[in-house]
């Protein structure tokens, strides 16, 4: 009798538990479910009573408008050869210096380490500006160049991902290398690089997330136009600018495209991303 | 450490001097792209510059003119911290309910999780401008649902009571999976040992979360605590899309403050100086939780 209902007990507690995440998973996918469905909605069914979720027939004359107002090819080929040269040059620099400070010795390695975990509390607010005042003695202002080259010089938290994994390779493997006569970098890269593939996913994905998702950069060091961002020229988007009938769908095909990428790539690499992006904080 | 073969002079000065080239362009980017910051905006804070003349000697007139003479700084500043603290508060209730609710045994548990983490993957300028659309006052799909429930109507976004919360809900919702995800870790890491324990002494599944879970989860909450706040502290994306700091400045935050003083109207000195108190909050804030941590915290090692 008492197991009997103890059972009973567990399996409405699990309904309950079920209900409630699954009440919780729809608000925190309404948003997402929502703009879908408006980037496909005709200007007439944006503002219907009452609101229908699945918008019949397809339009994608939003699309075409969104085309019309701004030239998204550009914004979305820009943002990629950002994204990518940001990540080219955070996977070979922050995995150098990761190689360094996980498994070779020598003078000032845990200060440098220390300093660059410090770095980490440091704001962007008040780098900004001195960083501004560098780009533009260089003349960079108005080039991608302000927002790929700071990548080529590493980042603290890719580092510590990168160091982390480095760390747990064997040392009998390294000193194995050494004795057939490898170099540091022919074991840095023949054997790190190569066992760790998984944790370099992630510092590639999380770098080409920061760079597609950024909007201050580029409101900063992007001037003209045809230099935009996809983030960057959304933001012109926004309900205070646009008139006219057709201005929601606009702005929903809009919003759709500049997180697509996201969407898809998360997709299929979500566990990086989770595991990435909360690693810090696992550690305690 | 590991162990090692011990390795003859030459090889250590070369052991060296490989190891400093492969961290070359980090420390380098250090430098460059950090100390020499820190310090020059700390410099740039006791100065009038606009970029283009050589910058004016002003002592602390910038931190002065904040408070006393400027009209919308300490606006700003009160915005932020209640953006701060709503979002913080809230969302660390939230995440550590829905951490709780997957800290059992269910089927389709990664599924929920990868749903909840989703939005912190989107970039906050087109989740903004979709949440825009959803809190239009007129035809926007939150109203519509108010009105559905016999609610009277929000002006969400065009009101200076609403505008913040608008953005406060917003931002739990976009770092909710984040924080969830952290908890789980926590919550993970507690042995079931306790609650077995607690159960064979009659405890009811409240008074296994006030006295186990909660106390055994605090370096985990107090991480979380730091973390959101910093992030909290710094919020510039989601007010620059959805408001531009309106309606009437009540939605201004501090970065916002500093990005159009800074390019907008050249005030570097004046900027910088308000960088440097958005500094000096973060660390003020890590220090207190450190200290504060020895207190509530409690790790389970020290049992």
């Amino acid at each position: 009798m008492i197991v009997a209902r103890s059972r009973v007990v567990r399996f409405s507690k699990q309904a309950l538990n079920y209900a409630l995440l699954v009440v919780l998973a729809f608000i925190v996918l309404f948003p997402i479910l929502w703009l879908v469905s408006s980037a496909f909605k005709t200007p007439v069914q944006q503002y219907e009573w009452p609101p229908r979720f699945l918008p019949s027939p397809i339009y994608l004359g939003n699309f075409a408008s969104l085309f019309k107002v701004m030239p998204m090819p550009v914004y979305l080929t820009n943002t990629l050869v950002i994204a990518v040269f940001s990540v080219i040059g955070m996977c070979i620099s922050s995995s150098l210096a990761a190689f360094a400070i996980a498994r070779m010795n020598f003078r000032g390695r845990n200060v440098l380490f220390a300093m660059l975990m410090m770095t980490l509390m440091i704001p962007y607010a008040i780098t900004m500006i001195p960083s501004f005042f560098i780009f533009t003695k260089l003349k960079w202002i108005d080039t991608f160049l302000p927002l790929i080259v700071p990548n080529f010089f590493g980042g603290a938290f890719m580092i510590f991902l990168l160091r982390q994994a480095y760390r747990s390779i064997p040392q009998d493997m390294m000193d194995a290398a050494q004795l057939d006569g490898a170099s540091y970098f022919k074991i840095y890269w023949l054997i790190f690089i190569p066992l760790t593939i998984p944790i370099m996913v992630t510092v590639a994905l999380l770098t080409f997330l920061w760079s597609w998702n950024d909007l201050l950069g580029p409101l900063i060091y992007l001037n003209d136009p045809q230099l935009y961002t996809v983030q960057r020229g959304l933001s012109q988007l926004t309900g205070r600018s646009g008139t006219g009938i057709d201005r929601r769908g606009i702005i929903m095909a809009g919003s759709l495209l500049g997180m697509l990428p996201m969407l898809v790539i998360y997709l299929f690499g979500q566990r990086y991303f989770i595991q990435g992006l909360t690693r810090s904080g696992s550690k305690g | 450490m590991l162990k090692r073969l011990t390795l003859p002079g030459g090889m250590r000065i070369r052991e060296e001097f490989n190891a400093w080239l492969f961290v070359l362009p980090t420390a380098l980017g250090l430098l460059i792209f950090q100390l020499f910051p820190v310090l020059f905006s700390l410099y740039v804070s006791f100065t009038n510059w606009n970029l283009i003349t050589s910058p004016k000697w002003l002592g602390f007139q910038n931190y002065r003119d904040l408070f006393t003479i400027d009209p919308f700084f300490v606006s700003t500043l009160r915005n932020t911290v209640l953006y701060a603290v709503g979002t913080v508060s809230f969302g660390l209730f939230f995440a550590m309910l829905v951490a709780l609710l997957l800290n059992q045994q269910l089927k389709g548990k990664e599924f929920f999780r990868a749903v909840f983490f989703l939005p912190v993957i989107l970039p906050t300028a087109s989740a903004a401008l979709a949440w825009t659309w959803m809190y239009d006052a007129n035809a926007g799909i939150i109203n519509s649902f108010l009105k559905l429930l016999g609610l009277a109507p929000i002006p969400w976004l065009v009101n200076t009571n609403y505008a913040l919360w608008a953005l406060i809900i917003e931002a739990i919702w976009a770092s909710l999976g984040f924080n969830t995800v952290i908890f789980l870790a926590g919550l993970q890491n507690i042995s079931k040992d306790y609650y077995e324990a607690a159960s064979i002494d009659g405890a009811n599944a409240w008074q296994k979360f006030v006295n186990i879970t909660l106390p055994l989860l605090s370096p985990t909450t107090f991480f979380v605590l730091v973390t959101s706040i910093i992030n909290a502290v710094q919020i510039f994306d989601l007010p620059f899309i959805m408001t531009g700091g309106g309606p009437a400045n009540a939605t201004q935050t501090i970065v916002m403050y500093i990005y159009s003083n800074a390019f907008r109207l050249q005030r570097m000195g004046l900027a910088s100086a308000v960088g440097y108190m958005v500094f000096i909050i973060i660390l003020g804030l890590t220090y207190l939780n450190f200290k504060f941590e020895k207190k509530w915290v409690f790790y389970e090692e020290a049992v």
